[in-house]
């Protein structure tokens, strides 16, 4: 009782029972100060179970913290944050919460065993995901041994043994920056293993630098240096992008900054969307994110 | 080479704690020990036993000091429970002077005294006739063996977790912080163990050392005194940011309990403005206990003052410990500030070490 009034006045609600008949986890107007240092200021999300929501944003830009708050590991300084109870959460710290001096198979049954599944059920689950992933052969080398992508891949597997032995699996999977430094393969894999999860209906939360990525989440928040910058779906916010954008021949030399170089080609931000000499380009989620940016330049005093 | 010099004295200026320790711990270990080396023993407490203690008017001198008188029977008893180093007992053809050999060098001190004595005495050492330093050394070694596992192992294998990052990981699955530190200490608890029944084995077999007292008696001493030491362990490497800090810090308990606790030097040879030191010390009481059991067969009421301090400094430790562990394992504890918002004053931390949900 005492754990759960703190858990309202941190703005946390978890629901008693900790199953998940809901239709959404999610954070409202959430900020966190760390001493004088506002590392998120008034982050909204929803995270719908079946989907993919991408957090995504430059480094600092508050990914880490708006993650570690929906996992439960920080309470919000304000704002509210609605999530499931601590069991059905599985978290994918930044350092990824493995034991180096673990093997495969004792970082996964510590997990499970902290969790209180069955060791059978818990080998089960994981079966799959270590033959998928090709970690299979692997499971009795030492953690510290893998390459960056198996251990990344080890602490997603790891990260979906939380839940119960009756409600496998975690309603709410965090997943703090899963693919970065990860080659393209094994970033395959670990999309498999992010795909499999919402599809048994865990809300999956992610964060990347990666934009490409971002794209085939349903829903994406941009964060900039702690504030949203846009959110909805990739469609959503391309569409939501003021004016055009436009390719260009060689470094532009006008008095404002507003283009960019990408794929050895430069591009620039037409604010007005005035009807020029060159065609506009269709925009992806990269450009209007680069704009999103340009135009929080801009409108800055 | 200059650039490699500011490099690292620019990381010197930012490790704080090792600078300190640098430039203040020589000092405190100079002064300490300075007035803890000595071998000198300037006063021996002596109890007169037996009807006549005129007897012996001449051994009423410094280095004796007569502490008590009581019934001849009593005189052993005497000496096995600490109460003096020697007793004088009267009444027979000639006094007959009983030293106890496990306070080595008060022994020492007492036959060198009595050796220039004119009167006709029969000396007898008690619990280590031989005067062997073995005996009086190996139960302290045992102590200080649980001190290193306890204090510096502990505090190793506890603040890895800080280090590699996995602490976060923990704090966010259904444990309960109670849970994560018995867990943490349980391991090391049987190290121990096994290590304190390895150097008594070896102890008793190879150097002879005996092993008068009850072995239940000496178990509970050390099972109290492991649980003092693991203790300190935790609370060492909660306030350390990792393995080099937690080393420091636990080298610097180590080495006043090696040096102070009576183990090396007599504690009465220690000058009272340092000797209090020595009664904070956990090894202090093991020692007390350990000799006490080992050498003169101590039975549990004789020694009921250093197993309340041990169970105090226990009790205190361990609360610390545990309070504090609480915050290790909470990670935002360490980040906000406490007027930071609604959200973070101290009523959120059950939220944060998941003790809201049942294990």
């Amino acid at each position: 009782m005492k754990a759960a009034r703190a858990a309202r006045a941190a703005g946390i609600s978890r629901p008693s029972d900790g199953h998940p008949p809901r239709s959404a986890w999610g954070l409202s107007g959430v900020s966190v100060r760390y001493g004088h240092h506002l590392a998120l200021d008034g982050a909204t999300l929803r995270a719908v179970p079946g989907q993919i929501t991408a957090v995504v944003g430059g480094d600092g830009a508050g990914k880490t913290t708006l993650l570690r708050c929906a996992a439960g590991a920080l309470p919000p300084s304000d704002g509210q944050v609605s999530v499931p109870g601590i069991r059905q959460i599985g978290y994918l710290s930044p350092s990824g919460g493995i034991y180096p001096d673990l093997t495969v198979e004792e970082n996964l049954s510590f997990r499970a065993a902290a969790f209180g599944l069955p060791p059978a059920q818990a080998r089960a689950r994981v079966a799959e995901h270590l033959d998928r992933t090709g970690l299979a052969a692997a499971h009795a080398r030492l953690a510290g041994n893998l390459s960056g992508g198996m251990r990344k891949k080890l602490g997603v597997i790891a990260a979906l043994l939380s839940g119960s032995a009756l409600l496998p699996g975690p309603a709410l999977l965090v997943l703090d920056e899963p693919t970065t430094g990860v080659d393209p393969v094994s970033r395959a894999d670990l999309w498999w293993l992010i795909a499999q999860a919402a599809a048994g209906g865990a809300a999956v939360l992610f964060a990347t630098t990666y934009l490409d990525e971002a794209q085939r989440a349903g829903q994406v928040l941009v964060l900039d240096a702690g504030r949203p910058l846009a959110s909805g779906t990739a469609a959503e916010i391309v569409a939501a992008m003021p004016g055009v954008i436009r390719p260009l021949a060689a470094r532009p030399t006008g008095q404002r900054p507003l283009a960019w170089r990408r794929a050895g080609q430069w591009r620039v931000w037409d604010p007005a969307g005035t009807p020029g000499a060159s065609p506009a380009l269709s925009p992806d989620l990269q450009d209007a994110v680069v704009v999103a940016a340009l135009a929080r330049e801009e409108a800055r005093p | 080479m200059k650039a490699m010099i500011i490099k690292e004295f620019r990381q010197l200026r930012r490790d704080r704690r090792t600078l300190a320790m640098m430039i203040v711990m020589p000092v405190i270990l100079l002064v300490i020990l300075g007035y803890a080396a000595s071998f000198d023993v300037s006063r021996i407490p002596t109890v007169l036993a037996g009807p006549s203690a005129r007897q012996v008017a001449a051994l009423r001198r410094p280095p004796f000091e007569v502490v008590g008188t009581v019934p001849a029977a009593q005189a052993q008893s005497q000496l096995r429970d600490g109460h003096a180093a020697v007793a004088i007992v009267t009444g027979g053809a000639r006094p007959v002077v009983l030293i106890d050999g496990s306070q080595l060098f008060t022994a020492r001190a007492a036959e060198q005294a009595l050796a220039t004595m004119p009167a006709r005495l029969s000396v007898r050492v008690l619990y280590n006739p031989e005067l062997k330093t073995s005996d009086i050394m190996i139960p302290g070694i045992a102590g200080v063996i649980l001190v290193f596992i306890g204090t510096v192992i502990t505090s190793l294998g506890v603040v890895r977790e800080r280090q590699s990052g996995t602490l976060e990981q923990l704090a966010v699955m259904p444990l309960r912080p109670r849970d994560v530190f018995l867990g943490k200490i349980t391991p090391y608890f049987a190290v121990a163990a096994v290590d304190l029944a390895v150097v008594l084995a070896v102890g008793v077999a190879v150097f002879g050392v005996p092993f008068r007292g009850s072995p239940a008696v000496f178990a509970l001493g050390a099972l109290l005194f492991v649980f003092v030491t693991l203790g300190i362990g935790v609370l060492i490497s909660s306030v350390s940011q990792n393995q080099g800090q937690a080393i420091q810090l636990a080298i610097m308990t180590l080495l006043p309990q090696v040096l102070l606790s009576g183990l090396i030097f007599p504690l009465s040879s220690i000058v009272a403005g340092v000797r209090w030191i020595a009664y904070l010390l956990p090894l202090t009481y093991f020692n007390e206990i350990a000799r006490g059991v080992m050498l003169r067969a101590e039975p549990l009421t004789a020694l009921w003052q250093p197993f309340l301090y041990l169970a105090l400094l226990g009790a205190a430790v361990m609360t610390l410990a545990m309070l504090r562990f609480r915050s290790f394992l909470a990670p935002s504890a360490a980040a906000p500030e406490p007027d930071a918002g609604p959200g973070t004053g101290p009523d959120t931390e059950p939220v944060l070490a998941g003790t809201g949900e049942p294990s």
